[in-house]
Parts: C-alpha cells; structure tokens; sequence
C-alpha cells in the first residue's frame, strides 16, 4: 500500500476519501444541531450521549485522524506543488477563468481549522473533555452552553463567516473528491457540479439556521 | 478593412538555463491585423537582427496548429487570449494599437528553460516513452468494423488523441500538473481495443514516471481544459484517475 503515500494519485485518494469522511461528519453534526430549535432537552440527550463514553471517545478519535490526514495530506501536496511550479512565477498573472474556490483550496483550509480551533475550545473541550480528565465544571447540558454564544451577535457573525469560507471549501471539493476517485466524466461533470453546490449549501444553511433563530428569537 | 497597430512588447530574455532572466521592452510599429504572433515575432527579430542585436529565440515548427512545437504565455494565457488555439494560429488582429503584450515561457519546474522563451519539454518524452505505446504487434490493417467499437468510445478516442503535447496545461496549472497530458495519452489508447491489454501497466509506469520528474498533483482547478488548445476534457484525468487507482486496487 505504498502507493498510497508515493504517488500522486494515492496522496490524492487519501484526500478524497478523508473529505467525503468530514463532508459526512458535518452532514450529521449539522443534524444534531438542529433538534436545538425544536427541543432543548432531546438536543442535550444527544451532547449527552456524545459525552466521555466509550464509542464517543473512539467516534473521536476517528474523527480526529480523519481531520489530520485531510490537513496533514493537504499540506504536504500544497508543498509539492508549489516545488512543482518552480521559483519562476509569471509576470502577467493568470487570467484563466477558474473558479476562485478552487485556486484558494488550501487559504480556505487554514480559515476552516481557525475557526474549528474556535469551535474545539467553545464547546469540546468544557465539554467531552472537561468530562473525560475530570475537570470541574464540566458542561453535560449543551443547550447551556450553545445558547448563550449564539445570542451574541458578534459570535454569530464570526460563525456564519466560517460557514461562508466552508460552503466555498465544499462546492470545490465534493465534486473534486469523485473527479479523485475516478467517477465523472462528460455526463457526470455537470450532475457533480450540481450535487456539490447542493451539499455545500444544505451544510451552510443548516448550521447557519441554528445561531440565527436563537439572535431573532433573543431580539 | 485592414487593422493596423503599433504594440510594446514585454519579453522574457534569458542567456541560458542557469541565466538569471529579465524583461526587455521592445517596440514594434504598424504591424498588420493578419499577421500571426509568431510572424510578428520573425518581424521583431528582423528588427532586432539589423540592429545587431540577439534576436528572441523562441520554439516553432509547423505553424498551423498541429505540431506541438509553439508555446509562450502571452497576457496570462498558455497560447495568448484566443480560445481553442496555439500560438502560432493567433493572429495581431487580437489585439489593440498601443497595447502592452507580455510574452514569456512557460514556467514549471519540469521545464527548464533553455533560453528566452524555448523551454526543455523532453519530461513529455520521457512519459511516453515510460507506456504510451502499444507494445504487442497487432498485426496488419484489419477489416474495417471486425472489432466492434462504440461510436462513443471512438470519439472519446479521437478527442483525447488530438492533445499535440504542447505543455500549455502544464503551463497553465498552479501546481505544474501534466496530468491533463498523461491522461490524454493514456485515454487514446486505453478506449480502443489494442490498448487495453496493456491498460493497467500503462497507467501505473506513466504516473510514476510523471511524479518522478517532479510535475505537481493535480487539484482539479480545470486551468489545464480551459487553456487547452485542443479543448482536452478533463474527464480524461477522471479516466485515468480511475484506470491508477483500480490497477492498484487490482495488484
């Protein structure tokens, strides 16, 4: 299986399979935000549920690896591109109509792990972890801690910011990870383009919809 | 009627690969609308030549498109800002009088420049010669239509043999990608009978051959089709993405 390290196409398979792996968790993260507009307490048996058990901790931990193989692989073939495109960089700069999303893929990253870092110190760590190594203060009640943050109106912001960095993250590389993994072709370019706009604006507004009811709801 | 424009150009000079290269400015006056960049070139070098000074050295060959052998990234396009064409089809009538045209070579670190703006393409040599090619012999012409052949499959096979090997997705790709090349070449013969016996080994030796000589990975920008002078699809980079990963799968 070395050729999943020393060659492109291999790096790049790590990347597809490792986003299509992310573009699911959020599918599902996304999901179990939104119960937190119909109910508070089924939304806090799931942070429960999700707290310091044992099939959290590994759903972690995939999850984890998951994300450094995506940032890791994404860094490393960045690097290699840029040796690959040499010191020279053309004076009249490109004019080739691509799409910026997917010129900025790895910028787009780096603002996506920003506010994952965010995010971990928010809610992961006063919550699974804090649990985990016995902190004090360990919040098992999500909606405690979710629903003051998204009545601040700055904190909304910065969040839906985010969202907007990831839905351009998403509209290139859903439809990138099958042009990866062999599936497209003249038929399915066009269906690809489609169902990755789909996604990545399903994702944007299903996050986006949860902080925006609790600051109308706050007004 | 005629178009006649007086341009500045802006071109890439450079002594050799080790060189350090710089822009020269050069003016050139009433250049006719149906010459082609490449003549207009010959005229500059003229110029250049009676004034006792080096002219532009610069690749060229057959001159109607088909060769290869043109490249130059003119105005931040791989074969100047007309679509569907290669350098040499370009004609001034593109563009204005007084324009500023900035012409250089193509810039990846798999072609080296070799001086001004020729640079060394022989890394596309040497990924054909790593298993693009048939290496069975298949004999004399057969009959027509003894092999059943889709027409789609022809077609497909027909557009992917039209890439000429110019290097402009190499050119054109912010990674120094040839994959566009490489799976052009892999799809003319991995779509028709002949070449699929050999499809597997074929697809595994020109990748490594092109990761070997330093070309970047792909990231799916489709810089590469849409500067391509053949209009290339990248489905064939999905074909041959498909072709790699299943003969890998398959070892």
């Amino acid at each position: 299986m070395y050729w999943l390290l020393n060659s492109s196409i291999g790096r790049k398979f790590i990347m597809s399979v490792s986003g299509i792996f992310l573009v699911l968790f959020l599918l599902f993260h996304m999901s179990m935000n939104m119960t937190l507009i119909f109910s508070s307490s089924a939304y806090d048996m799931i942070c429960e549920f999700l707290g310091a058990n044992w099939y959290a901790i590994v759903g972690t931990l995939i999850l984890a690896g998951g994300v450094v193989l995506h940032i890791g692989y994404a860094t490393w073939l960045t690097l290699q591109n840029r040796q690959a495109r040499g010191t020279n960089s053309y004076a009249s700069s490109s004019q080739t109509k691509t799409e910026w999303s997917a010129q900025n893929m790895y910028v787009l990253g780096v603002i996506i792990l920003g506010g994952l870092l965010i995010h971990m110190f928010n809610f992961w760590y006063k919550m699974q972890f804090s649990e985990l190594i016995h902190l004090e203060g360990a919040v098992t009640k999500g909606s405690e801690l979710v629903i003051p943050l998204f009545s601040n109106p700055l904190y909304v912001l910065v969040y839906i910011l985010w969202l907007v960095a990831l839905w351009f993250h998403l509209t290139h590389g859903v439809w990138s990870s099958f042009q990866t993994l062999g599936w497209n072709g003249r038929t399915w370019y066009p269906r690809l383009k489609l169902i990755s706009n789909v996604v990545a604006t399903i994702i944007m507004i299903g996050f986006a919809i949860v902080p925006v009811f609790f600051l109308i709801k706050k007004l | 009627m005629e178009k006649i424009i007086n341009i500045t150009l802006k071109v890439w000079r450079q002594k050799g690969p080790k060189a350090k290269g710089y822009f020269e400015t050069y003016q050139l006056n009433e250049i006719s609308g149906d010459t082609s960049f490449l003549e207009m070139l010959d005229i500059l070098n003229e110029q250049l030549i009676h004034q006792g000074k080096e002219p532009i050295v610069f690749d060229n060959d057959c001159r109607e498109g088909i060769c290869g052998m043109c490249s130059l990234y003119i105005n931040g396009h791989p074969h100047g800002p007309d679509d569907l064409i290669t350098t040499c089809q370009l004609h001034m009538r593109h563009f204005n009088d007084g324009d500023t045209i900035t012409v250089e070579p193509w810039r990846s670190a798999a072609f080296p420049v070799v001086r001004d703006l020729m640079v060394d393409r022989k890394a596309f040599d040497k990924i054909i010669q790593a298993g693009g090619y048939i290496s069975v012999n298949t004999g004399g012409v057969p009959d027509a239509n003894a092999i059943p052949i889709s027409k789609m499959d022809a077609d497909e096979a027909m557009d992917s043999a039209s890439c000429i090997g110019c290097g402009a997705c190499v050119a054109a790709c912010k990674n120094g990608s040839a994959m566009l090349f490489v799976s052009a070449k892999v799809s003319q013969l991995a779509l028709l009978p002949q070449g699929r016996i050999e499809a597997k080994a074929r697809a595994k030796a020109m990748i490594a051959k092109m990761d070997e000589l330093g070309f970047g990975n792909c990231t799916n920008t489709r810089a590469c089709e849409l500067e391509c002078p053949k209009g290339v699809s990248i489905s064939n980079i999905a074909r041959l993405n498909r072709q790699f990963l299943k003969a890998k799968f398959s070892d």
